[in-house]
């Protein structure tokens, strides 16, 4: 019997009589991060990082949470299990789950750049890795983040001087807090779609000191937001409520901007290719990083980047899983 | 380059016209001489040819990057552009020293386009190496030859006129033509004299735009006058200094591909343009486009071609007479003039474009409904004291187009669409019922919104059948209503049937696949419509 199984309710482990990141109800779940496609409501018991606890409480509401810290084991019906940074968001971990000697990593969604809030990635020894591959094609290679952050500050400048708000489109978990602190950088005022002020807020309330920040409030008179920098999750950029920022330049944030035909078809004013996912490159580093002797390919480009590394030597199959829609449920962050 | 590439970024992602004018006259205002005429070259359709094609460029790419090359081609049919794709891929450059002008390439281009292979690819690899992701991109585009980036002509126009203070109708005129960017100075192009060195410049053409209202809004019929909308090529024919030029309304000399032409240098008057149709004609009748098509892109014309789709030049206007401009002067006049001429030189080959006559838009709506058997599209309406335009104008020409015809077909394959549409599956293929077999007929990629497209891809992601490279075979559940503007008989085509500008004009969400039309209707639509 496999550690873990691919099962038509998630990654199921049967000898720990627990699921990593189900998608239908469980008794026992682990959770890797609070997005929406691996954090689902339903489960009698969630155990996950003390930081997505919050999280999980302010997307799920009250459930049986138990939270624990890097490293440290928990032991489920004997198989040991661990968390480890994946450095994805804040909270994010990678699932390590050792039973009678075999090790199997779970990588959740994971980036391998430190972005300074979401504890900096870190590669598990394994001799099984269940890795995703959202951006598993050679035409995504990331720029340092510097790199990113100052093309950023320096469009909110040129927006500024043209009296023009810059609304930049980010995920409300994730991304949007990553950007506060080169955002504040500029000097600008900060405001924040509800959806993303709500997660801010369960974060400040859980004792996260983040840059200073102001919600975008129904009655605020427009003129606050001139030459201010505004933060909004995706399902915003085509709805009434960013008019009120009129005259305003859109900038998406998201590593699917590396590719030209969708800046234009989103048609947003600029695209800045800064994902919370690892690139080609550092999807292929930590797989020979583990030392795995299998790896199995989740959401994203599975097929080809399983294919890769069969070709290279490294035995791997494709797994269909429910991640990787993020996207689709942004919606759900507006509540 | 790098100014080139900036310009060429701004334009491509902008998403206001005045943010792309600006860009324009920032770099017609602060550029080099010689690549501001590249650039006037490049935006109205005067790039030099393909030095290499995209298979060569793949493979060149492809032996400098350490991986396989089916990880190129799936990379590919991600992006959806080749130039780009290898932009992405490529290693960052090792050479930070070599950054030349824009002309420099294009220059380069002529220089080495019938050099030998390894010369070219030498070219393109040191520039590859020493070029930045954006460069890399842009230079690839205008190797390729594909260089659609969301800037026409007249924006470009637009933006040339307001940095050098000149009519936008003034410059439209004098780029037109034939010139040489690589020997024409920045200078000579705006200046007077250029316009009388060239003999053959045409004048730009004035293009309608579809009467979407009724004709009822346009007033009084009396002062409106109606004729044929052709369904031919928009050509210019024009004589001067005992030369004969005919070219197309993309601006391209055509005079070789038309002999029939020919005989008109003798019997036409020098200092004249007329504006009209190259249509295929024969026993008194005008024929069906696919006549036409079978002639135009090839380069010699056959005889078997010139004795199959013989052409007239079906003239509507004239814009030169006796050297002299008549743009300005009221459509009336000019067609007085034209009818003159016309009926003086008395040939098969140059014939009148017939004014429709009609006293009320009651019966004129009677009079296009019967456009098909004129193989025609509709009719034209013109103000009678229009005077002749500039480019695509509301308010003094219309067309006025009859429906087209239309089928309801079901999707089987969807690919991903390219540009903007990368990503998105929205290239389809449809199908009609023959028994219980589906049989293709017709691709189409436009008609359906944005939104609807969204809704169209998550279903072809959802409902895959098979997967051949980019195409997917979908389960044959949605059914769109394709209209398209002629029908033709084709052995190319599994359904025998080829039809004409097809898109999706709507998605029949009320039909099911089993209410769709059938393989018999299609020959039903051809025996009427396809000859």
């Amino acid at each position: 019997m496999p550690l873990i199984e691919f099962t038509d309710k998630g990654l199921c482990c049967p000898q720990g009589q627990f699921y990593i990141d189900p998608w239908k109800p469980v008794p026992k779940a682990i959770i890797t991060h609070a997005h929406s496609d691996h954090a689902r409501g339903g489960h009698q018991y969630y155990l996950c990082h003390h930081d997505t606890k919050p999280l999980l409480q302010l997307r799920l509401g009250d459930n049986s949470y138990e939270s624990i810290g890097w490293n440290a084991n928990r032991v489920l019906n004997g198989v040991q299990v661990s968390l480890h940074p994946a450095g994805h968001m804040i909270g994010s971990s990678q699932i390590r789950v050792e039973y009678k000697g075999e090790v199997w990593v779970v990588s959740g969604d994971y980036k391998t750049e430190d972005d300074g809030i979401s504890s900096a990635f870190e590669p598990v020894q394994c001799n099984t890795f269940i890795t995703e591959s959202t951006f598993g094609l050679p035409i995504y290679n990331w720029k340092p983040q510097s790199e990113i952050y100052q093309n950023i500050k320096d469009w909110i400048i040129q927006n500024c001087e043209e009296e023009k708000t810059s609304v930049l489109i980010a995920y409300s978990l994730g991304k949007a807090q990553r950007l506060l602190q080169p955002l504040a950088e500029t000097g600008k005022k900060i405001f924040l779609h509800g959806a993303v002020w709500n997660a801010h807020q369960a974060l400040v309330k859980a004792g996260w000191q983040l840059p200073e920040v102001e919600r975008v409030w129904q009655d605020a008179p427009k003129e606050i937001y001139r030459g201010q920098v505004v933060i909004a999750p995706s399902s915003a950029e085509s709805s009434t409520w960013i008019k009120r920022f009129s005259p305003y330049a859109i900038g998406i944030c998201s590593g699917w901007m590396q590719v030209r035909g969708n800046v234009r078809r989103k048609n947003a004013d600029a695209g800045f290719v800064l994902s919370d996912h690892a690139d080609w490159n550092g999807l292929l580093q930590t797989v020979k990083a583990t030392g795995a002797q299998k790896v199995f390919v989740t959401h994203g480009f599975q097929s080809a980047f399983s294919r890769y590394l069969n070709e290279t030597g490294i035995e791997s199959a494709e797994v269909k899983t429910e991640f990787g829609a993020e996207e689709d449920n942004e919606a759900i962050d507006q509540v | 380059m790098k100014q080139f590439a900036d310009l060429v970024n701004v334009l491509g992602t902008s998403t206001k016209t005045n943010d792309k004018l600006d860009a324009l006259s920032d770099y017609f205002s602060s550029a080099d001489d010689k690549d501001k005429v590249w650039v006037i070259a490049i935006f109205s359709g005067r790039r030099p040819k393909r030095i290499v094609n995209s298979t060569q460029l793949f493979t060149w790419c492809n032996e400098l990057l350490n991986l396989p090359g089916w990880l190129m081609a799936e990379s590919y049919h991600v992006v959806g552009d080749l130039g780009e794709t290898i932009a992405l891929l490529l290693p960052e450059r090792t050479n930070f020293h070599a950054s030349y002008p824009l002309h420099y390439y294009l220059e380069t281009f002529l220089r080495i386009e019938k050099a030998e292979e390894s010369i070219r690819k030498q070219f393109i690899i040191d520039a590859w190496n020493s070029m930045t992701q954006t460069e890399r991109f842009v230079f690839n585009k205008l190797i390729t030859g594909s260089f659609r980036i969301g800037v026409s002509q007249k924006m470009m126009v637009n933006a040339l006129a307001k940095t050098v203070q000149l009519e936008a109708s003034v410059i439209a005129h004098r780029i037109s033509g034939n010139w040489d960017p690589a020997n024409t100075l920045f200078n000579e192009i705006l200046s007077q004299d250029s316009v009388t060195i060239d003999h053959s410049k045409p004048y730009p053409f004035y293009l309608a735009y579809a009467l979407e209202d009724e004709p009822a809004s346009l007033g009084d019929p009396h002062e409106w006058q109606a004729e044929w909308k052709w369904d031919g090529i928009r050509g210019q024919i024009i004589k001067r200094n005992e030369e004969l030029f005919v070219w197309s309304r993309g601006e391209e000399l055509m005079t070789d591909k038309f002999p029939e032409y020919h005989f008109l240098k003798d019997v036409l008057p020098n200092g004249l343009a007329l504006d009209g149709e190259i249509m295929p004609y024969h026993n008194n009748l005008p024929l069906s486009f696919n006549v036409l098509q079978t002639r135009i892109g090839r380069k010699n014309v056959t005889k078997k071609q010139l004795q199959e789709a013989p052409v007239a030049f079906f003239c509507y206007d004239v814009l030169e007479y006796e050297g002299n401009d008549w743009r300005e002067k009221p459509l009336q006049e000019r067609r007085t003039l034209i009818e003159k001429l016309i009926k003086e030189i008395n040939n098969e080959a140059l014939r009148l474009s017939p004014t429709v006559e009609f006293s009320s838009w009651e019966e004129l709506a009677r009079i296009r409904s019967g456009s098909r058997d004129m193989n025609a599209e509709g009719v034209m309406l013109k103000r009678r004291s229009s005077i002749y335009q500039v480019g695509r104008k509301r308010g003094d020409w219309w067309k006025w187009k009859i429906d087209p015809l239309t089928i309801d077909a079901v999707m089987i394959y969807a690919a991903k669409g390219s540009g903007r549409r990368s990503n998105l599956y929205t290239d389809y293929t449809f199908a009609v019922k023959d028994g219980d077999k589906l049989v293709s007929f017709a691709k189409a990629y436009s008609g359906l919104t944005d939104k609807e497209f969204a809704q169209v891809d998550a279903f072809v992601k959802r409902n895959s059948l098979e997967k051949f490279g980019p195409v997917r075979t979908v389960k044959p559940e949605l059914v769109f209503e394709i209209a398209f503007e002629g029908i033709a008989a084709s052995n190319r085509h599994k359904s025998g049937v080829a039809l004409r500008f097809p898109r999706m004009s709507r998605w029949r969400r009320d039909k099911k696949p089993d209410e769709i039309n059938t393989l018999d209707d299609l020959k039903k639509m051809l025996e009427v419509y396809g000859k």
